[in-house]
């Protein structure tokens, strides 16, 4: 049976700071309290996110730490009680329905969370047996796994012991244990050196070639572009945009970003950037309201939005010195995901 | 509920308990034996002690076992567990409702706290010999008494494991169980508080009163004790509230 995941305006507001189950930073915007009726903070992880992924797509949530994604998949999870909102996977309403729920999915959080009291091989066999698999399914599994996920020479010895890596990876394939047919991956090359990650990245694709849903988190560009068919970008527990990663980064105008900062403010200059050839846009700080980077920019920075990238700058300088203005920086940023974001939020996505 | 999850959860604990099988003996029984052989052996033997002290000591000492069983095994793991690490993911993730996990921490707490307190016995008369009149008038009592004090213990150890961070565990000692072990009837009968109102009927409040007079009342009958019915009350009122307040809790802890 193949399942999708639904979910209809899903908002989650913590009264306390959320445990790690939900993950996350804790970044999250603090709502203005409602009076003095209520001295508890209330903070605001997720505000009406509504997603439709279809059975046997690779789906993405893009955002910075804190953004409400490790809260999304907590409610998906069964781990997160909603605030208000609906959420399902395949026909199942994930709040109501839970065992059905939970044997629909795996699920690798974003901190390893394994049984330190068992060995590697035994989390897996113990794993297979609360989904009800048979002992001789169990140890086959189990050691395909281990092969696959290069664990087999450690599988008997406790995990406590393991490196971050090695966690990481057996929690991964701790959740593909019984064979779930929805994957819920948080962050999961987070803490992977870069010959695991492309493992993981292989791995990831077969499980969906065989026809399951993977919604997986990540603040990573290059792993959403590389992995998902469709992404959605999230911040501040809003999705601010939703698209395959070509749409979203054919959505920014031109595609290219040029990030300039000049010696002096002079609306004249920037008023005749625009006109520039190829030139789609000009923000200034003014433009970007909570702008985390503006401190770092002051205010004689524009952001340039244009179809092409390099061969701009001379154009940008002549007309900076034709104004006596000094150029000081240039920094140009290529068609990716990051620009999407930066355009949407006025902050840069880092790592 | 799921049978087969439920078996492999129970599976999953006895395994562990396999592994960590000589702590736990020597967490459980070397503190009450040291105790029951120095009172009641070397107390008695030196006449400081009139020689009956060795059977109403049994008693006691096994309702201590029992309740220190139980609540270790249940509560220390939970505390564990649902630290930093989450260790116990895996296991909410399993296809059973939630609160079977907590029942399941609790049916394994309680056949635990049951093998303690039947294991201090022959040990506790091995150590005391000769001289312990042990006189079970009504096993079916003596069963009912045991099993409700293995609940007790067990659910206890769910209402402390899940309101408790690690950072208490000390408290958890100093603070609750300590004075339990003091004032819960168990080196000393409840009558023998008869100079001290107040305290008698204060110590009421004490789950560990109705556990060491209920084993009292049905394995050495011959001292005064509390009426075995009272305790049974008491005792099934005190299961039933921890296991109300442990579950609370469970979930509490659990989903946020």
């Amino acid at each position: 049976m193949l399942a999708g995941i639904r979910t209809r305006d899903l908002r989650k507001i913590y009264t306390s700071p959320p445990p790690s189950a939900a993950g996350g930073g804790f970044g999250f915007g603090v709502a203005p309290g409602r009076g003095k009726k209520q001295p508890k903070p209330q903070i605001v992880a997720l505000d009406g996110i509504s997603l439709e992924i279809s059975p046997g797509e690779i789906f993405g949530l893009l955002g910075p730490n804190g953004a409400g994604k490790s809260t999304t998949v907590g409610i998906l999870t069964t781990r997160v009680r909603p605030t208000d909102g609906q959420a399902w996977i395949g026909e199942h309403d994930v709040w109501a329905e839970q065992v059905v729920v939970k044997r629909l999915i795996g699920v690798v959080q974003q901190r390893p969370n394994l049984d330190f009291s068992l060995t590697a091989r035994e989390i897996l066999l113990f794993h297979g047996a609360y989904f009800g698999l048979n002992s001789e399914e169990r140890a086959k599994r189990a050691d395909t796994l281990l092969d696959r996920f290069k664990l087999r020479d450690r599988a008997d010895q406790m995990v406590r012991g393991f490196s971050g890596g090695m966690m990481q990876r057996l929690s991964i394939a701790r959740a593909m244990m019984h064979d779930p047919q929805v994957l819920f991956l948080d962050e999961p090359s987070a803490g992977l050196d870069p010959q695991t990650r492309l493992l993981l990245w292989e791995i990831i694709r077969e499980y969906n070639q065989r026809g399951k849903t993977i919604l997986l988190t990540t603040h990573n560009m290059e792993e959403a572009d590389a992995l998902c068919q469709r992404l959605a970008i999230i911040d501040h527990g809003r999705n601010i945009a939703l698209g395959t990663p070509r749409e979203l980064k054919a959505s920014v105008p031109g595609g290219y970003l040029l990030r300039l900062r000049f010696g002096q403010h002079s609306p004249e200059l920037l008023q005749r950037l625009q006109t520039l050839p190829g030139v789609r846009e000009v923000r200034t700080n003014t433009d970007r309201k909570n702008d985390a980077s503006s401190d770092a920019t002051g205010d004689n920075s524009a952001d340039v939005y244009a179809d092409r990238g390099g061969s701009l700058v001379s154009e940008i300088a002549n007309l900076a010195s034709s104004g006596s203005v000094e150029l000081c920086d240039v920094h140009i940023l290529e068609p990716s995901l990051e620009n999407l974001f930066l355009h949407h939020t006025g902050r840069s996505l880092r790592e | 509920m799921n049978w087969k999850t439920f078996l492999a959860l129970l599976g999953r604990d006895a395994h562990v308990a396999r592994r960590n099988l000589v702590p736990s003996l020597m967490q459980t029984f070397l503190q009450p034996l040291m105790f029951v052989f120095i009172f009641g052996r070397v107390m008695v033997s030196s006449g400081y002690m009139p020689p009956q002290y060795k059977s109403l000591l049994l008693p006691g000492i096994m309702a201590i076992s029992m309740v220190f069983t139980g609540v270790w095994a249940v509560a220390m793991p939970l505390i564990g567990e649902f630290q930093f690490t989450r260790e116990i993911e895996d296991r909410l993730l399993a296809p059973i409702e939630i609160s079977w996990l907590a029942i399941e921490k609790v049916f394994f707490g309680t056949f635990q706290a049951l093998i303690a307190g039947l294991a201090v016995i022959p040990a506790g008369w091995l150590l005391l010999r000769p001289g312990v009149g042990l006189n079970l008038r009504s096993p079916l009592s003596f069963a009912c008494v045991t099993l409700l004090v293995a609940l007790f213990s067990a659910c206890g150890g769910l209402a402390l494991g899940c309101s408790m961070s690690q950072n208490h565990i000390g408290l958890m000692f100093s603070m609750v169980l300590t004075p339990m072990i003091f004032f819960g009837c168990t080196y000393y009968p409840w009558s023998a508080l008869a100079h001290f109102p107040i305290l008698q009927r204060v110590v009421l409040v004490n789950p560990l009163v109705y556990a060491s007079e209920g084993l009292r009342g049905t394995l050495v009958p011959q001292f005064p004790h509390l009426p075995v019915l009272a305790v049974f009350v008491a005792l099934t009122v005190f299961d039933a509230l921890f296991l109300g307040i442990g579950l609370r809790q469970f979930h509490r802890k659990a989903v946020s």
